[in-house]
């Protein structure tokens, strides 16, 4: 089986759907000619043509909001935002179109499209080139957020988010787009969206993460079994639908529960993480749910590597709730 | 080229032999700062994202020229160190937060796209396009609001004309007839795009049409045309009754969109061909015809002069400290007390 990395997976899925489905379009900055500024989009314009890998002006509400057009009339558009942070300016359309438009056209529309995006902190990018946005969008019902931390689940989850029905957001976690390689089958699977992944098997604390920090969460979980606490880590690979079953399964066993994200806290996906554990696990708990996430404040420059939540802050955070 | 005429025709002073050296000085400043800041980013010395103003300079040194960052006001994209230090902010400071120091303009908490100097009404860079041409607006304003009489001039690229920002702003600048300058530095790319690839109409100047905003193009290599094409554009919105200009500013990125930037969409020769209108060749060439060559020993002097002060800067910037990590903390609220501000160690 080749050995890819997550862009090459993200390319690879691309491909494969785009060869399968002609509805299927790639649009966004750069992403031609020029295959895009993570070269996630390589290749494409070359085997499929201008028509279908389309360059666009610098316009990310039209961007979205011309997707939204393509989508009405049955194409698959796959939009790119070039980074995370660049999203803010399309706000408009995802939220009030995009997530809306079957519900508001009483269901006799729909705009299914994947708007895909790299997210997150570790190069120190500062302020508009590091953030996770992703509870921004699991709080706009009417979307999907799916969001891969290696190549084999990019690839299958982004082939599951092109073939659904729904609007999706697929955040890439670019500080591993490169770093996080594996075996990809070749050719089209899928993995279901919804469904968590259990990557290491505990009885004392579950750690739920998702993305990047799932790589700094597994290294926690490592040294933690060195020191003796025995944790359970979950992918949770798509935040909406949410694998809430497999978390309820894991804490129940455990009854201790540390939440990892890279976005600031409150209001963070880790605190609706919470809300549910404890309506769901409340009498299994030993300890109180933990987060380990961003500060909040804006991301910093300089200070990148104090504000991030590494692993050496899960694994605090793990000891303490293990003590507890 | 096909300019529009101003229908003011404000006297510029043509240039003397002091202030052409001043043009100079400030250019090769801002061109060996850019070079020195390449240098370090690639020894990792800068971490993130770097946009040099190489083959730019003759746009910012002839803003400054024409304005006074005592009484205007700048409001700026991303590629903003060029423009910081063209309206004065010291080399040392600017550089310090490329390294990410304390020392930095913004403590070292923001980086190359974030370039501010509220002494100097320099309003920052600015890393969302077309994000910034707003707050022009806004600043344009409030001038007239308060009765000052600052010019704001706000500039961008030519991808951030194709943002729907720029076309909301240019009409309240319009409606308002507020003080406010839209210069746009079209350098023919945003990152590996052509301006033909994503643009309608390319011709920049004609694109304020719509809310009848006056375009001008103007030759953006050469600092005397732009120092003076901006006069006139300040002259023409200062007054109470003025009205905003629209300056397209012809220009080219001698480098790449960025230091990532192995710039493979345009090719060799189209490069070589734009450096032959080296804006500091531009500038002498303008001397010499006038008669005011410079000769050789003054600019062995100001290379030298210019060469200490980058070198200087660089140093300061090495030997500064990081920000402590409890600077993480300050500049979210006003206050670090603010029980808004949820501190988590
Ligand atoms: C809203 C937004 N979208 C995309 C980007 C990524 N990006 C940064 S610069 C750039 C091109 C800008 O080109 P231009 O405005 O011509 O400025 P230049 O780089 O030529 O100075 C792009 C696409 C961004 N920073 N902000
Ligand atoms: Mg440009």
């Amino acid at each position: 089986m080749p050995v890819l990395n997550v862009i090459q997976a993200v390319n690879d899925a691309l491909r494969t759907e785009m060869r399968r489905d002609p509805s299927v379009v790639v649009m966004g900055e750069d992403v031609g000619r020029f295959g895009g500024v993570f070269r996630a989009t390589q290749g494409l314009h070359d085997e499929f043509g201008a028509d279908r890998v389309i360059d666009t002006p610098l316009a990310e509400g039209g961007i979205v909001g011309t997707a939204v057009g393509m989508a009405l009339y049955g194409l698959r558009p796959v939009p790119e935002i070039q980074f995370a942070d660049f999203i803010f300016p399309a706000m408009d359309q995802i939220v009030n179109e995009v997530a809306k438009y079957r519900y508001r056209s009483g269901g006799q529309y729909a705009c299914p499209m994947v708007i895909r995006s790299p997210y997150g902190g570790g190069i120190r990018g500062g302020h508009y080139h590091s953030q996770s946005p992703e509870a921004h969008f699991v709080h706009t019902p009417g979307l999907k957020v799916v969001v891969p931390s290696n190549p084999y689940d990019a690839k299958g989850l982004l082939i599951s988010a092109i073939r659904d029905p729904d609007p999706v957001l697929f955040f890439e976690p670019k500080r591993v787009y490169r770093a996080a390689k594996g075996e990809v089958p070749e050719g089209e699977y899928e993995i279901p969206l919804g469904q968590a992944k259990v990557t290491r098997e505990g009885g004392q604390v579950t750690v739920l993460a998702w993305g990047a920090m799932w790589h700094e969460a597994d290294q926690a979980v490592r040294e933690a079994a060195e020191a003796g606490v025995d944790c359970e880590l979950l992918d949770l690979r798509s935040l909406q639908p949410l694998d809430v079953e497999a978390i309820e399964r894991s804490v129940k066993k455990t009854g201790r529960a540390v939440i990892v994200h890279e976005a600031p806290r409150t209001c963070g996906f880790g605190a609706e993480l919470s809300a549910l554990i404890q309506e769901r696990c409340f009498l299994s708990l030993e300890a109180p749910i933990t987060r380990v996430t961003g500060f909040d404040t804006p991301f910093p420059y300089t200070l990148e590597a104090e504000y991030l939540p590494r692993a050496p802050r899960i694994l605090r955070a793990i000891r303490e709730v293990a003590a507890f | 080229m096909p300019a529009k005429a101003s229908p003011l025709a404000e006297k510029v002073p043509a240039p003397d032999r002091e202030e052409v050296l001043a043009l100079y000085r400030r250019m090769l400043l801002l061109r060996r700062f850019e070079e020195a800041a390449g240098r370090v980013y690639t020894e990792g010395r800068i971490g993130g994202f770097c946009h040099l103003y190489i083959g730019q300079e003759a746009i910012a040194v002839g803003v400054h020229a024409a304005l006074d960052p005592a009484r205007d006001f700048l409001v700026n994209g991303y590629r903003d160190h060029g423009h910081a230090l063209a309206w004065g902010t010291e080399p040392e400071r600017v550089m310090a937060e490329l390294y990410g120091r304390a020392s930095g303009v913004t403590k070292g908490k923001g980086g190359s796209m974030h370039m501010f100097d509220a002494a100097r009404h320099n309003y920052g860079g600015y890393g969302i396009v077309g994000g910034q041409v707003p707050l022009a607006v806004g600043l344009a304003f409030a001038q007239r609001y308060r009765q000052a009489d600052g010019v704001v001039v706000c500039l961008f690229g030519e991808a951030a004309v194709n943002n729907g920002s720029f076309h909301e702003s240019l009409n309240m600048a319009a409606l308002w007839k507020l003080p406010c300058i839209f210069l746009c530095e079209n350098n023919r790319y945003g990152m590996g795009t052509a301006i033909e690839r994503s643009s309608a109409v390319t011709e920049v100047w004609q694109r304020g049409s719509a809310s009848a905003v006056r375009g001008e193009l103007v030759d953006g290599m050469d600092v005397l045309a732009m120092r003076d094409a901006v006069a006139r554009a300040a002259a023409e919105c200062r007054p109470r009754d003025g009205r905003p200009v629209l300056l397209e500013a012809r220009t080219y990125r001698f480098r790449g969109h960025s230091m990532a930037d192995p710039a493979t969409y345009r090719t060799r020769e189209e490069v070589e061909q734009q450096k032959k209108r080296d804006p500091l060749n531009v500038l002498a060439e303008h001397a010499r015809a006038a008669g005011l060559e410079l000769p050789r020993g003054d600019l062995e002097a100001l290379e030298a002069e210019v060469a200490k002060r980058v070198q200087a800067a660089l140093e300061a910037a090495d030997q500064a400290p990081d920000p402590a990590p409890e600077a993480i903390w300050q500049d979210v609220y006003a206050s670090p007390a603010d029980p808004a501000l949820h501190r988590e160690i």
